[in-house]
This record gives C-alpha cells, structure tokens and sequence, in this order.
C-alpha cells in the first residue's frame, strides 16, 4: 500500500470511529444514565452541551444519513401519511418518518428520545416548527435560543446581547436543570480553545483549494470534512485531531500535486474549477458526484459547508469570552447572512479560487437556501463574469433527483465552458 | 343605509395595483409612504413618524407575471414573484421604503432581493421576538427604536410621545372597529358577508387609518340593521391564510359553498394584536409589551408550551364553529408545517376540518367551493363529532 493511501484513510477511519463510538454511546445512554439534547447543526452550542456532559443527537444528520442509506423515500411517506403535506422541507418529513418508524440511527440502532429539544435556530424558520412537531411527538421540554438574522450584512450590538442574554438567562438554566450540574465555565473555555484549534485547521484544508490542482474537493469531500465539527465533537480532543490528520493529509497531497479521492479514484485531471452554492442530493449522492468527477470538474469552494461556521472569514470560537463567542458563532454561520452578503461571498470565493464558473443546486426543500437564489446567480454572473448555472434537486426526497435531467443541463453547461475557455 | 357604494370602492381599492389612493395621499399631503408586507408590522410607528403605512400582500389575481417568474423556482409560494413583478413594474415607485417583517425564508431572502433590485429605496427588514421573555423584550424595544429612528429620518418628522400616542388611539380605535364587525359577523354572519368584510380588511392595506376606520364604523352600523336572508349554512373558521392572501373569487366561493366563515386569519395583521395599546408616558414601551403580552397564535410564531393548537381550538369554541377549514398557500412551509399540529388538537377536540391549497391567482376555485360545500354537507349531515 503506497504511503499516499494510508495518509487518505487516516482521517476517514477515524471519522468513523467517531462515529460508531457516539452512536454507541447514544444507544446506551440510558443504562448509563447519560443524557441526551436534540439540537440543529447550523449554529449549534456543541461546546455548552459537552460542557454538562450531555449528549447531542442532529436530526439533520440522521435525516442525511437515511437519504444516503436510501430509507429517506420510505420515511417521508410515512410522514405524508401521517397528515404531512407534499410541499414541505423534506429533512423535516424523514426525520418524523424515521421517528414513526422506530427512530432507528444510522448504525442500525435504536436512538434515544430527547431529554431536552434545544431549538437554537439559526438561519432557517422551519427548525421552529420542526421541534414544535417533534414537542408533541417525545413530550419533552424544549428550550429555545432565537437567532436575529444579519439582515443588514453585519451583526448588531443588540443582536449579540439578545443571544448572549438568552444563553445566560435561558439556555444554561435548561441545560442545568435537566443535566443536574451546574455550568463549569473553566470547561466551557478549554472546550471552546479546542474548537479553536480544530477551527484552524479546517480553515487550511478549505484554502489548500487554491492550489491548482487542488487537493481536495470542497463539497463533495468537504460534506464529510464537516462532519465532526459541525456535529457533537466539536470541542473535543478526537475533534482536533481529526483535522490535524485531514489536515496533513492535504498537505501530503499538494507536495505530490495530487488531486482529491473520488469514488472513482484520484481527480488528477482537474479540467473545471468550480464554486457551488447549496446543499447537495443526499439520495444519489455518489451518482451526482461522479456526473461531475467524470469530467474532471472540482469544487474548489462551497456555501453548503459553511452552514455550522464561515471559519475562513476569521471567526474563531474565543475562551475568553464564552457568551458572547457563541453568539457571535449562532449569529454567523452562512444562512444567517443576507441575500447580498451571500453574493458577496460567492463572488470573493470564485476570485480567490479562480473559479471557471458557478453552479447553484437549488433543493426544492430548503426556502432558507433556494428562495432568491435565481436572482443571486444573476448578480454573480454580473459581477464575476462567469458562467453560471442552475440545477433542481432536494436534500432526501428521491422523487426530486431527476439524475438525466441534472445530467443533460450539465453537459450543455460543460461545453459552454469549454467554449468561453476556446474563445479566451 | 346602501352600503354597495362602499363596498365598490373597497374592490377599486383592492383591485387599484398603482395604488393610486397612495398616489393621491402623497400628493395632498407632501408626506412619504412605506409598504410592509404581511403578516404583521407596528404600523402606529410608522403613522407616527408622519408616514403612510401600506400594506403589500402580493399582486392577487389581476396582476400577470411576466418577470416575477425569472426570480422564483416553481416550488415557491406566489406572493414573492408577484411582489417582484409590482416593483420592477413601477407598481411600488410611489413607496419610498419597504418592511420586510420575519415571518419566513421566503419574506426574509426577499429582503435582500429588494436591497439589490431597488439599492436606492429604503429597506428594512424587521426582526421579531419569538421568545417571549425579558431578552426578547429589551431586544424588541431597540429594534422598535432603531426603526422608529430611521422612519423619522425618512420623513423628517419626530414621532414625540404626543404623536405616537395619537397614533396608538388611532389604531386602536380601527382594530376595535374590525373587532367589532368581526362579533357580529360571528353572532350574526348572514349580517356581514365574508366578501365584503374582506374587501374592507383590505381597503385597510391603503386608506389612511382614520378614514378607514370611519368606513368600518358606516358599515357596521349598515350591518346592524341589515336584512339579507339568513342561510342554513355551518359555521367555520378559515385558518391559513395570513400570509398569501387568497384571491376575492376564492373567499367568494367559500362563502357560497354552505359555509359561514366566523373567523379567519386573513389580513391578519390589523387584528394580529389582541387589545388596545395603552397610551401613556412611554408609548414605545406600550408599543413593544403589547407585542410581547397579547398577539395572535399563528404559524409564523413560535409557541411555547405544550398548548400547540389550542388557540385554534379556543377560536373553534368562542365562535360557536362547527368545523374548520385549513387553506394554505402551495409551498407554504409555515403554514404546512403547522397544519398537522392544528389537525391533532382539532382532532382531540372532536372538531372536524378539511385542507386544500391555493394561490393568489388560484383559477381552480370551482374546485374549492365544491370542497368546501361537501365539507359543509357532511357537518350538516353528520354533525361536529362533539
Ligand atoms: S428548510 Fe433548509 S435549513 Fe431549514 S430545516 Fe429544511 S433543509 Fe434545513
Ligand atoms: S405564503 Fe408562506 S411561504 Fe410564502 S411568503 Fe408567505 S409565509 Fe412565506
């Protein structure tokens, strides 16, 4: 085995561990007497939840999972007949399914139900309702942080105190309640300084797609290089050395001038770079995948994995201050941005990436991602210069995965591509 | 009293999109005018700071979409892309600003549309509390100031506590108006046909608060002494619809289904307060904890808890409804989402209810009327479960 192949599984076999362990962990929380907080990804409070030694489960990320496991269309079903209507957010519908179900994990065991619904929501008003559905499911408390949204492309003074204040007030009592432990501050910073240090070396992997060719894939790959850091380890030391060896593992590959592992190989022969707006197919993922590693396009940069955090634009979880550093976290992760924020970052990361074009996926769920998206793609072409273009899928739904379809609008996208390139 | 006149100008009103009364008011006036669009925004505030509030819920039926289309994915609600279409129409040129109040992605990601489509108009985007506590509060009430700060910049007029007081009184004389007309359609529905009770609520969108709340008075004290025929209709609640507003052909043909609709939650807005706004020394704190301690339970609010479903059912009770009927805008999530947690409490209520979809340009609805009509039939039949 060449010393390359045990550098590329390095990180992905302990992704896994991690993985297995915390399910693991989860199925026996109950005998263990551990307890266990429903939360969302996008701006989650994994470090205060640690910090009581409780247990996060992501109903997004089990959602995710049964899509890729190809349960997703059997539970959205199920939820459908259950009185859900067709034409809502379909994580919402598989996650009920999967619940009516059995509520059966993405290891094949049972999870456990919530002790507490932490509803920190942040970016998207549909996470309100989904733990209103899931309060009448368990009958369990649930404890919400609102989220103001950075309408204005920054965060306010007020903003910060509101979320900030929440937490004092409101967040730290519910989860001291149902933990029974007080809140150890001296653990919440050194949780909060390892997040930090974890945080900088996802920073590096993400810019290492400046290099040409770039070693990695920024969506594709990078859905997986967000998993523990946006998930429960964040804050961990598993967490930090998770990145260190994705991180090395990148550095190893822009030393040999390699390209980022693909289901079907290597993508030495880097033909497209492109930025891609929006969450990807989770149904046909590798399908989807290979459409573009078959011709040799790489995403040097993504919107979807800055949803738990815009890292490379400096943010840091801070020690120092606890409070107002997760506030400051929940206020910025990317669907929290304005529409022309979110322009603005698309355009930076199409200059720094040297991006040949720009693709949107939108997903017929996710209004917190899709509403505006034809007019930001507009904007783009505007200001870049590049082609653009604009693909229909859904998050979990295979009844929106319209593989010849994408396929077909690809191609024609490809070839204009190539055309602009010919022409230059 | 003939009270046709005025329900005529009510459907010009709702059917003028150049809004032209605004147009007017301007200039008679000299003064500015800001649109909002739905569910709800603290319109004194804006009345205060001299300003004309006007109410933007879509282009509804009469509007044909020509560029709106290019803007939003067809699993987008209606009301966004007709929204678009007025502005980039020149159908808005007379407003000059536009709120953009929390209440979904849709109307949030509008937001910044609108900052880029029209970067020279003022836009706002107006964050409301959904936790109701001294956080959301004291966050509130810096909202409300910074608004208020910049409606003044806008119109170059202080909204002093006299001012803002006169507007609280203002506004609570119209939403005890609409209370008002709201009762005796309950009481008395074949008094006050949903129709014109809508057309009304609408010409509330445009009319200078006083004025419209005149109209409400005259039309009320018509509807009092009324004498149209009494129908064997059942009793309904329409819930739903706060935010797309349905087109007047669909609230037309609900009505003429069998169907007495005594209570909904259309144009919501101007009944989205439960009581009157005290006036006094801080009228911007009363403002804020009439927001905070009495608004409606609708699908756009966060509902803390375990009483999901129980100011439908409440609703249901107060009003001596037999049955309710779900209408949701297509694509809607708020109000999707919220519909099984209504069906359950109906449900355990032993209320019956039917569910469908529409749009503001909804064509379909002889379909709707004939769902509604056998809603009615099956309650007339079988009767409310309890
Ligand atoms: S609408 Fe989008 S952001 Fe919101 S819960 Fe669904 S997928 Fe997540
Ligand atoms: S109709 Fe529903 S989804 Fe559309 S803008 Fe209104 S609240 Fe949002």
């Amino acid at each position: 085995m060449s010393s390359a192949e045990v550098l590329k599984e390095e990180s992905m076999v302990l992704q896994k561990k991690m993985l297995g362990e915390h399910f693991d962990t989860l199925s026996k929380s109950r005998e263990n007497g551990r307890k266990v907080v429903y939360t969302f990804v996008p701006g989650n409070l994994n470090e205060l939840i640690l910090a009581f030694d409780l247990l996060p489960v992501h109903p997004e990320v089990n959602a995710l999972q049964s899509g890729m496991r190809k349960l997703s269309g059997d539970y959205i079903q199920e939820a459908e007949k259950h009185g859900h209507s067709e034409d809502v957010c379909t994580y919402v519908k598989c996650d009920i399914g999967m619940l009516k179900k059995g509520n059966i994990g993405p290891t094949g065991e049972k999870l456990p139900p919530p002790d507490l619904l932490l509803l920190s929501y942040t970016g998207c008003f549909t996470f309100m309702k989904w733990f209103e559905l899931l309060k009448q499911e368990y009958g369990c408390p649930v404890v919400m942080l609102q989220v103001p949204y950075q309408a204005d492309g920054r965060i306010t003074a007020s903003q910060r105190a509101f979320v900030a204040r929440q937490l004092r007030d409101v967040v730290v009592p519910a989860l001291e309640q149902v933990s029974g432990k007080k809140l150890d501050e001296d653990r919440l910073r050194e949780l909060l300084a390892s997040s930090a240090r974890a945080e900088d070396d996802l920073v590096h992997v993400w810019e290492s797609a400046k290099h040409k060719p770039s070693p990695i894939d920024a969506y594709f790959g990078g859905v997986y290089y967000i998993g523990p850091i946006f998930t429960a380890f964040r804050g961990l030391p598993v967490c930090e050395q998770y990145y260190r060896s994705l991180r090395s593992e990148v550095d190893y590959r822009i030393a040999h001038g390699m390209g980022p592992t693909t289901p079907e190989g290597e993508l030495r022969q880097q033909k497209y770079r492109i930025v891609i707006e929006g969450p990807p197919n989770w149904t046909s993922f590798r399908e989807f995948w290979k459409i573009f590693s078959d011709e040799g396009v790489v995403m040097v940069a993504s919107t979807y994995t800055k949803v738990g955090g815009l890292y490379e634009q400096g943010f840091r979880h801070d020690p120092d201050h606890p409070f107002e550093t997760l506030a400051e976290y929940c206020l910025g992760c990317y669907t929290n941005r304005s529409l022309p924020t979110r322009v603005d970052i698309l355009a930076k990361y199409v200059e720094e990436y040297e991006a040949d074009g720009v693709l949107f996926n939108s997903i017929k769920s996710c209004n917190s991602f899709s509403a505006g998206q034809l007019m930001m793609l507009r904007e783009l072409e505007k200001r870049t210069g590049k082609a653009g273009a604009f693909i229909e899928s859904d998050l979990v739904d295979p009844r929106y995965f319209n593989a010849a379809n994408i396929k077909n609008r690809l191609e024609s996208y490809f070839q204009m591509l190539e055309a602009k390139r010919q022409a230059a | 009293m003939d009270t046709q006149p005025l329900i005529d100008r009510c459907e010009r009103l709702y059917r003028d999109i150049d809004l032209g009364y605004v147009q007017a008011w301007k200039q008679r006036t000299g003064g500015k005018a800001i649109g909002h669009l739905p569910v709800y925004v603290p319109r004194e505030l804006i009345h205060a700071a001299g300003l004309l509030p006007v109410g933007i819920m879509g282009g509804g039926d009469d509007v044909e979409i020509i560029r709106g289309d290019a803007y939003f994915q067809s699993y987008i609600c209606h009301l966004p892309r007709s929204t678009v279409e007025l502005g980039l129409a020149g159908k808005l040129d007379c407003l000059d600003g536009m709120l953009f109040p929390a209440i979904c992605d849709v109307i949030r990601n509008l937001s910044g549309m609108w900052q880029m489509m029209f970067p020279d108009k003022y836009t706002k985007y107006l964050d409301f509390p959904q936790t109701f506590n001294d956080a959301g509060r004291e966050f509130y009430r810096l909202e409300m100031a910074e608004l208020l700060l910049e409606l003044e910049g806008l119109s170059g007029i202080r909204a002093t506590p006299e001012r803002l007081n006169r507007s609280i009184t203002l506004y609570n004389a119209n939403r005890r108006a609409l209370a008002a007309l709201y009762d005796l359609r309950a009481a008395e529905p074949h008094r006050i046909p949903t129709s014109e009770l809508y057309l009304l609520q609408r010409a509330g969108n445009v009319l200078e608060v006083s004025e419209h709340t005149a109209m409400l008075h005259e039309y009320l004290a018509a509807a009092r002494v009324s004498h149209r025929p009494q129908r064997d209709n059942v009793r309904v609640v329409a819930t739903g619809l706060f935010c797309e507003q349905p087109p007047l052909s669909m609230v037309r043909a609900m009505e003429n289904s069998g169907c007495y609709i005594v209570d909904d939650d259309w144009v919501l807005g101007a009944r989205y307060q439960l009581g009157d706004t005290p006036v006094g020394d801080n009228p911007l704190a009363a403002i804020v904890d009439a927001y905070m301690n009495g608004t409606v339970a609708t699908a756009t609010r966060y509902v803390e808890g375990d009483d999901k479903g129980a100011f439908l059912v409440e609703q249901v009770r107060r009003r001596h409804a037999e049955g309710v009927i779900f209408a949701a805008a297509s694509f809607c999530d708020p109000a999707l989402l919220d519909r099984p947690m209504g069906q359950k409490a109906l449900a355990e209520a032993g209320i019956p209810y039917t569910a469908f979809t529409y749009s503001e340009n909804t064509g379909q609805v002889q379909v709707i009327k004939e769902q509604a009509g056998t809603f009615a039939d099956s309650i007339k039949l079988w009767g409310a479960v309890s």
